[in-house]
């Protein structure tokens, strides 16, 4: 019988992303897809083409028969996900297809809580963290029934990532960053994914209060589509978060999986270019000050 | 969480060990047992909140009960009769049946009771736009009734597969100044009905009331709507022991959601010698998987913002459901019965679409009542279980609908057209 030595908790992959950011003066780029759309077979390489063209963090979605908080675009990648009988297993296993050829990229599960559920969340826990996920974003897993399920997560080294909306006070904005860890996602308006765009100037009041609560980084999504947008994201928030914008530009390629992957990297590296160039902008703002003072 | 669920619930003992496991249910959070809760995107916790405080309120202000009992009665007609059907009962060959008349309400479907209640909440709460999901049309023109008569806006989500199936109830609806919206996502039924009024809830909470039509969906949903229903229990108890002189044996109701069931059971539940019955839609039957019972023949899971026994496969993707009713045809069920059913209390047991077609043609032509389809899976447990049981015992069953509304149905179902 041999004896196992104790290990040092591994290091999960977002929190190091995170810091290894801030440390750099960066703002991380969070693109979304919804895994096995239009087929299974696509998705490692669309994750691998993300990060060519500047993804820090992959969101993927799982997808599922009733995804009630998607606008049309997501809901019709997972009709397109479900034709194929996309699974959490084969999620999964497209994740692992994906370590494969990175290591390095964190990984976010985003999806309902059914599915997970129907596994079991412990052999879910177990079988994420196998496969290299990072980090789960349960959307219909709410502050209070989120003790039941958060122990089994953090067990297993997953940051339980949670979202805040407009219309959280103040109060519930302490109990959400109770359970979260690796980062808070922050729901830029009332409303279904993919539908309005946002108003970035009243962004940084939404986000005081959450960074009043916690030391998380604070990634942005659910409107931001074009690149403009993503920078003026970049000046309050800690990450932004796309999907719609890119789940479409796989909606118009169906049958041209180059061409889609083309297009994915074609939008998400514009939003790369414009978030570097506030990026450097609010750098040399900030050495300036540093040179006044 | 409790961990007081009955491993083993006798069916044929509601009084069972846990059988009044009832009693302390909801707790603050909403859970029956390990049923209910909340399970929904962060935006519509607020709103929920919002919602909770507001019905706690009305709950202790004696004007609303008023107004309430009101409008029950001068614009619902309660209190509705209970009726012996005394040739059904023959026929059957055991014990007496007994109908408590909800298709005599205005709209002729229990439907009403929990829409008037809701949209004075709405009012209440200073909201001017109503949003409701339908399946069958009945709650679609029961919310599109009570928002005709407050003058609120009312938009109806309705499957466009249910919407060429109910196409009269459609045209109710628009008479009564709704806007129907046709929702073309997933199966195009109910289920994405309420998905697509989630959405719509989600993007305009600030001056939008979703009057759910059933007692799922997210706290405090299921048991404000069982409380508004529970009219029906608390009038037919009352009605049984001043005709029959005691209470009835059994109780016999349609489960699809599970609002009408419910309303019956809740003011017996403390009558342990009542036995509770509650009827699934069994579609093809339950061996052949193309049915509506996720009692019978489900299993535990999140849909809708509630833990409940879903029609799901083995990945927790949600099931197509089938039934010959269009009301029943839904893959979860409350999350009250779930637990009801768990602790022994009720039992669950389904009845067929050919079982239930036969009841609606044999009640039809022998009392002339003619039940909506998904009363007449009711009824056609009712008979089946009248006949083990001796004339001195009384069945009552919630007649919960009128089947004016499944002429086409009923056409189809025998080859005929209309």
């Amino acid at each position: 019988m041999s004896v196992v030595e104790p290990t040092e908790p591994a290091v999960n992959r977002l929190t190091q992303r995170f810091s290894d950011l801030k440390a750099a003066g960066r703002t991380a780029l969070i693109p979304y897809l919804t895994a096995g759309d239009p087929q299974p077979a696509a998705t490692p390489g669309f994750m691998h083409a993300l990060v060519e063209a500047g993804a820090d963090v992959i969101e993927l979605g799982v997808p599922f028969t009733d995804p009630m908080a998607d606008g049309p675009v997501i809901q019709a990648a997972c009709e397109r996900a479900l034709a194929h009988n996309t699974s959490l297993r084969d999620v999964l296993s497209m994740v692992a297809r994906f370590r494969e050829d990175d290591a390095t990229t964190p990984v976010v599960l985003m999806g309902y809580y059914n599915p997970i559920d129907r596994m079991g969340l412990d052999d879910f826990a177990a079988r994420a963290a196998e496969s290299g996920v990072d980090g789960v974003l349960i959307v219909d897993l709410t502050a209070e029934e989120a003790p039941e399920v958060v122990p089994s997560l953090t067990a297993a080294n997953l940051s339980p990532v949670c979202l805040i909306a407009p219309t959280t006070g103040e109060a519930r904005i302490k109990m959400i960053c109770e359970n979260a860890g690796g980062y808070i996602y922050y729901v830029s308006f009332k409303g279904v994914t993919g539908s309005a765009s946002l108003d970035t100037d009243a962004l940084a009041g939404q986000i005081a209060p959450i960074r009043r609560a916690s030391k998380l980084p604070v990634g942005v999504g659910f409107g931001v589509r074009t690149p403009a947008n993503a920078a003026d994201v970049s000046d309050v928030a800690d990450g932004v978060v796309v999907g719609s914008v890119l789940v479409g530009q796989i909606a118009e390629h169906l049958d041209d999986e180059a061409g889609a992957r083309r297009a994915l990297s074609r939008t998400l590296g514009d939003m790369r270019a414009a978030i570097d160039v506030r990026d450097d902008k609010r750098k040399v703002k900030q050495t300036e000050k540093g040179e006044h003072a | 969480m409790s961990t007081t669920q009955n491993t083993n619930p006798s069916v044929e003992n509601p009084a069972g060990a846990n059988a009044h496991a009832w009693r302390d249910t909801p707790d603050l959070r909403g859970h029956f047992g390990p049923y209910g809760g909340r399970f929904v995107a962060e935006t519509l916790m607020a709103p929920l909140d919002e919602l909770a405080k507001a019905y706690a309120e009305a709950q202790k202000d004696a004007a609303f009960k008023a107004q309430l009992d009101a409008d029950m009665a001068d614009f619902v007609g309660r209190p509705t009769p209970i009726y012996h059907a005394e040739r059904l009962s023959k026929k059957a060959g055991g014990a007496q049946i007994w109908f408590k008349r909800e298709d005599l309400n205005h709209t002729g479907a229990h439907k009403i009771n929990n829409c008037i209640g809701q949209a004075m909440l709405a009012v209440r709460m200073g909201k001017t736009r109503i949003i409701a999901e339908t399946g069958a049309g009945q709650h679609g023109v029961a919310t599109a009734t009570v928002a005709a008569r407050l003058g609120l806006t009312c938009v109806v989500f309705m499957g466009s597969e249910d919407m060429r199936r109910q196409a009269t109830n459609v045209y109710r609806m628009r008479l009564l100044g709704a806007e129907v919206r046709p929702v073309e996502s997933g199966s195009k039924t109910l289920k994405d009905a309420m998905n697509e009024a989630l959405r719509d809830w989600v993007a305009n909470v600030d001056d939008t009331f979703y009057i759910i039509g059933t007692v799922a969906g997210p706290a405090p949903y299921p048991a404000m709507v069982r409380d508004f229903q529970a009219v029906i229990g608390r009038e037919s108890r009352r009605q049984m022991l001043e005709r029959a002189g005691k209470l009835p044996d059994a109780l016999v109701a349609c489960v699809g959601g599970g609002s009408n069931a419910i309303g019956l059971f809740y003011p017996f539940l403390d009558d342990d010698s009542v036995k509770i019955y509650g009827v699934e839609a069994g579609g093809d039957g339950i061996e052949s998987g193309r049915h509506a019972a996720p009692l019978s023949a489900g299993r535990s899971g999140v849909l809708h913002g509630n833990r409940t026994y879903l029609m799901q496969d083995d990945n927790g993707q949600i099931m197509g459901t089938h039934s010959v009713s269009a009301g029943l045809d839904y893959p979860g069920v409350g999350p009250e019965h779930a637990w009801l059913k768990d602790i022994g209390r009720a039992n669950y047991v389904s009845v067929t679409d050919t079982e239930a077609l036969a009841a609606f043609h044999e009640c039809t032509r022998i009392e002339g009542v003619m039940p909506a389809l998904e009363t007449a899976h009711a009824i056609a447990y009712a008979q089946r279980l009248a006949a083990t049981m001796s004339p001195e015992q009384s069945i009552l069953l919630n007649l919960s609908g009128r089947g004016d509304k499944d002429m086409a149905s009923v056409a189809e179902a025998a080859g005929e057209t209309l």
